[in-house]
């Protein structure tokens, strides 16, 4: 069972090609990461799942139709675009109100999911006087109202404080232990690195990696035994193609047990022998390295 | 549809700017219908040549401005705010969106627009008391006169409501339906001959506003009616087609 399915998704938009020829599934139970740098097209990605923009070739399919031919649309899928594109005139109460009207959702579900996001005591109040914390948690209330069983967050934890990053990513988690899915875009690994258990990775609007989130960190190349000794340059003779360091050596493609095994053999002391697993985030910026749009 | 139409509904009560915009119809119109009273009767002979269902009616100039203004910002408020992304999620089919919203605002700047009309002239005859033509509902042409300030009223929120679809833009449609209800008229009345005559009844607020007067000049009261509601209709048709073309 796919929730999300993108076949060939590609949009232009007159001569910038914002997303091409991207193929992914979400699947249900698991939190999704959909990674990669600012202007990666994650958000064009989104907008055509939720039918606002119009691929120019390609389809993307939400629980096997387009997003426009659901009946009650928030019934089955929730997102959390932009957190401040509200009207701030409007009470918090109201706001959840109006969209929970047009799909004939009860008016008690706006209540239940204000307690949710604790914004109970605030529902009468203007959301134009809301901190953007409080903003996205009226944008994750309306993402609820529906109790739907597919999820997603646009840059949920953006310009969140420690507190509100570590409730976000605990509902996340809550809900796809649920059962639901849960399609998250992120442009920081380390977020996703604590959230997700898949990844859909992308760079310049192409698809650079799908895949676990251990699976992504062993793809990468960067892990290496690192070894120091007294006895450097007599080390690094016996273990060819490792590479010299001021201090210590880099050995790649070998376990630490078969250096190990190689330096004893020649008697050599060493004072560290250690694996250095590659982390995620150097995973992902090995990755997105060529794909970000204005480099540094 | 009732559903989404439920949600327009709340949308339209729920935020301060509406409610005010919409309650200021009816202030305009009594206040424009008993100072125009007053001036009349103050003018003594000269005033006894005054229609007096007219002079009461009056405010509709102003009024039409404000319930286009309101249809205006039913719409391009959303595009200000972004609003209009969660409002096309919750909807996804464009079209019904629209519908939804426009039966609502028509349905309130209708009610809205015919209370204050029947305000209006009541507020008139009460000022008139007497002095000038004394008139009564069930006058031939008056009551259709009355409520077609209503209606005149309602199709004005509605045009507002197509230009803002099309221009998404709240400045710029208030600015256009600003220059098709006031500014065209003028420009057209300086065509020449019976040709400049012709064109100035097909203006949308010449035509539309037939309907609000007693003695119609030229076309009827409900061919004037029909040509402006054609106004309306056009860019509403060409706002519901990009509407549903356009990303949002």
């Amino acid at each position: 069972m796919t929730a999300i399915r993108a076949i060939g998704l590609t949009k232009e938009y007159g001569a910038a090609t914002a997303v091409s020829g991207l193929s992914f599934d979400v699947r249900p139970g698991l939190v999704t990461g959909f990674l990669g740098p600012n202007g990666a097209g994650k958000s064009t990605t989104m907008r055509m799942v939720l039918g606002l923009d119009r691929p120019t070739s390609g389809t993307v399919t939400v629980g096997g139709v387009p997003y426009a031919e659901l009946r009650h649309p928030l019934r089955r899928v929730g997102a959390l675009l932009d957190a401040k594109a509200v009207h701030g005139g409007r009470s918090a109460r109201n706001h959840l109100l109006t969209i929970a009207q047009s799909n004939a959702i009860p008016a008690s579900r706006v209540e239940e999911v204000l307690e949710t996001v604790g914004l109970g005591a605030v529902a009468g109040r203007r959301i134009g006087r809301f901190s953007l914390g409080m903003s996205q948690r009226l944008g994750i209330a309306a993402a609820l109202l529906g109790d739907p069983e597919i999820l997603l967050f646009d840059e949920p934890v953006n310009g969140l404080d420690p507190d509100g990053i570590l409730w976000i990513r605990t509902l996340m988690r809550g809900l796809a232990a649920e059962g639901r899915t849960v399609f998250v875009s992120s442009h920081l690994m380390s977020e996703m690195a604590q959230t997700a258990d898949h990844l859909i990775v992308v760079g310049r609007g192409e698809l650079i990696a799908d895949t676990g989130v251990e699976e992504f960190i062993g793809r990468s190349s960067q892990g290496y035994v690192r070894v120091r000794s007294p006895y450097l340059a007599e080390v690094a003779e016996v273990l060819p193609g490792a590479e010299v360091h001021e201090d210590h050596l880099r050995v790649t493609g070998r376990t630490p047990l078969e250096v190990g095994t190689l330096v004893a053999a020649r008697g050599l002391a060493v004072e560290e022998l250690s694996l250095v697993r590659p982390t995620l985030e150097a995973a992902y910026m090995e990755l997105t390295r060529d794909s970000l749009e204005y480099s540094s | 549809m009732i559903d989404v139409m439920r949600s327009e509904w709340t949308k339209m009560r729920s935020v301060r700017s509406t409610v005010w915009t919409l309650g200021s119809v009816p202030v305009l119109m009594v206040a424009l219908a008993v100072v125009g009273a007053l001036a009349t009767v103050g003018a003594g002979d000269a005033g006894r040549l005054a229609d007096p269902v007219s002079t009461s009616l009056r405010g509709i100039v102003l009024a039409s401005l404000v319930t286009a203004t309101l249809g205006v910002i039913a719409i391009s408020g959303e595009y200000r705010t972004g609003a209009i992304r969660t409002s096309l999620v919750a909807v996804p089919g464009r079209l019904r969106f629209l519908a939804a919203k426009a039966v609502v605002l028509t349905a309130v700047t209708l009610v809205v627009g015919v209370a204050s009309a029947f305000a209006a002239f009541l507020a008139g005859r009460i000022a008139f008391a007497g002095r000038a033509g004394e008139v009564s509902l069930a006058d031939p042409g008056v009551s259709r006169a009355v409520f077609g300030a209503g209606l005149y009223l309602a199709a004005s929120g509605l045009f507002g409501l197509a230009l803002g679809v099309l221009v998404r833009h709240t400045p710029g449609a208030i600015v256009t339906v600003c220059a098709l209800l006031m500014v065209l008229p003028t420009l057209v009345a300086l065509v020449p001959g019976e040709l400049g005559r012709r064109l100035l009844e097909f203006t949308a607020s010449n035509a539309g506003s037939q309907v609000a007067v007693v003695h119609p000049t030229g076309m009827g009261p409900w061919t004037g009616f029909a040509v402006y509601l054609a106004w309306v209709a056009l860019p509403l048709a060409a706002g519901a087609v990009l509407l549903g073309r356009r990303d949002a």
